[in-house]
């Protein structure tokens, strides 16, 4: 068992004969995902990397059956691009793209709730998700993942690739991993995931990687509280981080006194979830947590 | 990104929303010029920086006469001004706005912002305009009026009528604000704004909806879309480095300790500053090379962060997913050579190809610090800053 995807988990890529759509494309089916072929507007009925080009998501889906799509268009398509896969009735939505006009994802994620409430959206501007060893979709590096029984949510990539690192040196895998993103305004949050997690026997301990910016945080702290049973540690990132300073990430600022990596960190532990104040403990906590 | 006062009253002049008459100037003269195309006894000379709390710093001033007018933009332009939401430093001043002075019956607040819990543009009403919003928040959080819009459907009028009555306003006030938050959102959707702000939208001694002060930002991800706004920047009111960096597609910003970072991704960028401080290191900047980053751009990177010369030592910290390591480090060593920097180099590689990037850091001769884990490396570098 796994969330979301697996090894018999439908995959087609959207921006499939672009450059990022290729090379990643590339990687995911060296990785094992079972991509059955992609979308690339006016190049319907062409072979990119073996498999077939449809020229809209309604096309594809009725010929392979997909249910799940990555996305890999630019900023300035990428809003159109989710809700065409939403409406060619793909179930599971991965948009690594980075840069959607915030407008842009206002509009997306109401029409998502209103129109389309079993759909699932992660990201954008994210790794992606993996389930080890049976389906890869986005942009993480492969190899550093290992089947097992630690999920893993993060608002930023390479944190989660940190985390995903640290928990396979210790000897423990990942039963899923899950990039929601680093927009202020995104799809899944760390809510949605970890009530999957509490639901899947495979995941025994949840690691859960928040930054500055928002509430999300906070918001996962009462429903760990209320409604988690299994172990959680978490990293918040930006404890050093300015207020009113942009970190990187469009939805990793401190506004108006909110969202600050210490509210994150108490509203936490209250929940009784187990803090790495450290990025380099989450390993080491995790396991610690398991034993006990 | 952010534009000035007088390009936001611009703006806001375009979609119908009442602001006092006023001119830009850029110096002296000019801003004599300016206020006597205004008929007017006394005016307001406003300094234009990009930060709030301009009044209590002292850039706001009023002039009686003509003279004053240009001693006061003279005492203005050239300086730098320090409020509580700049650096110690301030931001320079370069241009002023000379407006009519108004009089003021009573002052609200009005903005609409970005609402992430919600997902929803959200507007933010109050009673207790002309003070800082956050604090009126925490303090009397029942004169916050809040209403969500919905995206799809836009603002209703009913939904500015209710703001209206709940403060207070009367027949032809509430008319006046229906009309202005109708337009003001049809300015923010038009133009891709993050947020907009009126503090204080004041009610005048006529008993009129006028916006005294104007503050937006805007959305850097659709300015695409904008070339107009694009044409607004104002690079004197960004720091140097940062600028620089913008222009290399870097993620930087400027803090005050002495070591500096080098990161791949921003999560990772911050955790790399969280971890040197908590060693007993100050670190001298946020730096994101992004996930597509090339030997080029390290070397870019390199070269903005040497041109701080509070830095005393180097932290890179790359975990290679796309990007693989053996790139990264042959970024470092020509970036080492280019630059000819004799400062402690700390270098934690991680993921794909660490073995080759850690063989060629080796190779290279050049005396780069290998680290095990970020921990490690935070260690290293404060100890390399420390002696």
């Amino acid at each position: 068992m796994s969330i979301l995807v697996d090894a018999d988990t439908k995959v087609i890529c959207q921006g499939f004969t672009g450059k990022q759509g290729t090379f990643h494309s590339e990687q995911c089916l060296a990785y094992g995902t079972g991509l059955v072929g992609g979308v690339t507007p006016g190049r319907g009925g062409q072979t990119h990397l073996g498999l077939p080009v449809f020229d809209t998501v309604h096309d594809a889906v009725f010929a392979t059956g997909a249910t799940a799509t990555m996305i890999y268009v630019p900023a300035a398509f990428a809003a159109d691009a989710i809700l065409e896969a939403a409406d060619g009735g793909i179930k599971i939505i991965v948009c690594i793209t980075e840069g959607i006009p915030v407008l842009d994802m206002l509009k997306v994620r109401t029409a998502l709730t209103d129109h389309y409430p079993t759909v699932r959206l992660i990201g954008p501007n994210c790794p992606g998700i993996i389930t080890p060893g049976a389906c890869k979709m986005g942009i993480m590096p492969g190899p550093i993942h290992q089947s097992g029984q630690i999920g893993v949510v993060s608002r930023s990539g390479t944190l989660t690739y940190e985390a995903v690192a640290q928990t396979t040196k210790n000897g423990l895998g990942q039963s899923t991993c899950i990039g929601i993103g680093g927009d202020p305004i995104h799809g899944m949050d760390f809510i949605d995931c970890l009530k999957l997690f509490e639901d899947d026997p495979q995941t025994e301990g949840i690691v859960m990687v928040g930054e500055i910016g928002g509430t999300d945080e906070e918001a996962a702290a009462d429903y760990i509280k209320s409604s988690i049973s299994k172990p959680v540690v978490a990293y918040i990132a930006g404890v050093t981080a300015p207020p009113g300073k942009r970190m990187g990430h469009a939805g990793a600022i401190i506004a108006g006194g909110k969202g600050t990596a210490e509210d994150k960190f108490t509203a936490l532990e209250a929940a009784g979830v187990t803090l790495a104040r450290n990025p380099t403990e989450i390993g080491i906590r995790i396991l610690e947590r398991l034993k006990n | 990104m952010n534009i000035h006062e007088y390009q936001a009253k611009q703006l806001f002049a375009d979609y119908g929303i009442p602001v006092p008459t006023g001119y830009a100037a850029w110096n002296a003269e000019e801003a004599k010029q300016q206020a006597q195309r205004l008929s007017s006894d006394a005016w307001m000379v406003k300094a234009q920086v990009h930060a709030g709390g301009r009044g209590k710093a002292g850039g706001v001033l009023m002039a009686h006469n003509l003279d004053e007018v240009m001693e006061k933009t003279h005492s203005l332009i050239g300086t730098q001004l320090v409020t509580h939401q700049t650096g110690a430093s301030g931001q320079p001043i370069h241009s002023v706005l000379i407006e009519n002075t108004t009089g003021i019956k009573s002052e609200l607040y009005l903005s609409l912002v970005i609402d992430r819990a919600s997902t929803r543009v959200s507007v933010i009403a109050s009673s207790a305009g002309g003070m800082d919003i956050e604090e009126v928040a925490a303090k009397t959080p029942e004169k916050i009026i809040r209403s969500r819009i919905d995206p799809l459907l836009g603002i209703g009028a009913y939904q500015c009528r209710e703001i209206a009555f709940a403060l207070g306003l009367d027949a032809n006030q509430r008319k006046q604000l229906t009309t202005l938050l109708l337009n003001l959102y049809r300015l923010f959707i038009d133009k891709d704004l993050s947020l907009v702000e009126i503090n204080p939208l004041i009610i005048t001694d006529k008993g009129d909806l006028l916006a005294l002060d104007a503050k937006i930002n805007l959305d850097d991800n659709a300015l695409y879309r904008h070339s107009d706004l694009s044409a607004l920047y104002d690079p004197t009111q960004e720091d140097e480095k940062e600028q620089k960096a913008r222009e290399f597609d870097l993620n930087y910003i400027t803090l005050d300790g002495d070591i500096a970072c080098m990161v791949n991704g921003a999560g990772l960028a911050m955790a790399t500053m969280d971890v040197i401080k908590m060693r007993g290191g100050e670190p001298a900047n946020f730096l994101d090379v992004g996930g597509g980053t090339t030997a080029e751009k390290v070397t870019e990177a390199f070269k903005i962060i040497l041109s701080d010369s509070k830095v005393k030592a180097i932290l890179v910290n790359i975990f290679g997913g796309i990007v693989r390591c053996d790139l990264i480090a042959e970024g470092v060593i020509h970036a080492i050579k280019e630059t000819g920097t004799q400062l402690p180099v700390i270098a934690r590689l991680e993921g794909t190809h660490v073995d080759k990037g850690k063989a060629l850091l080796k190779e290279s001769g050049l005396s780069v610090i290998p680290a095990d884990d970020l921990d490690d490396a935070a260690k290293k570098a404060v100890l390399a800053v420390k002696g």
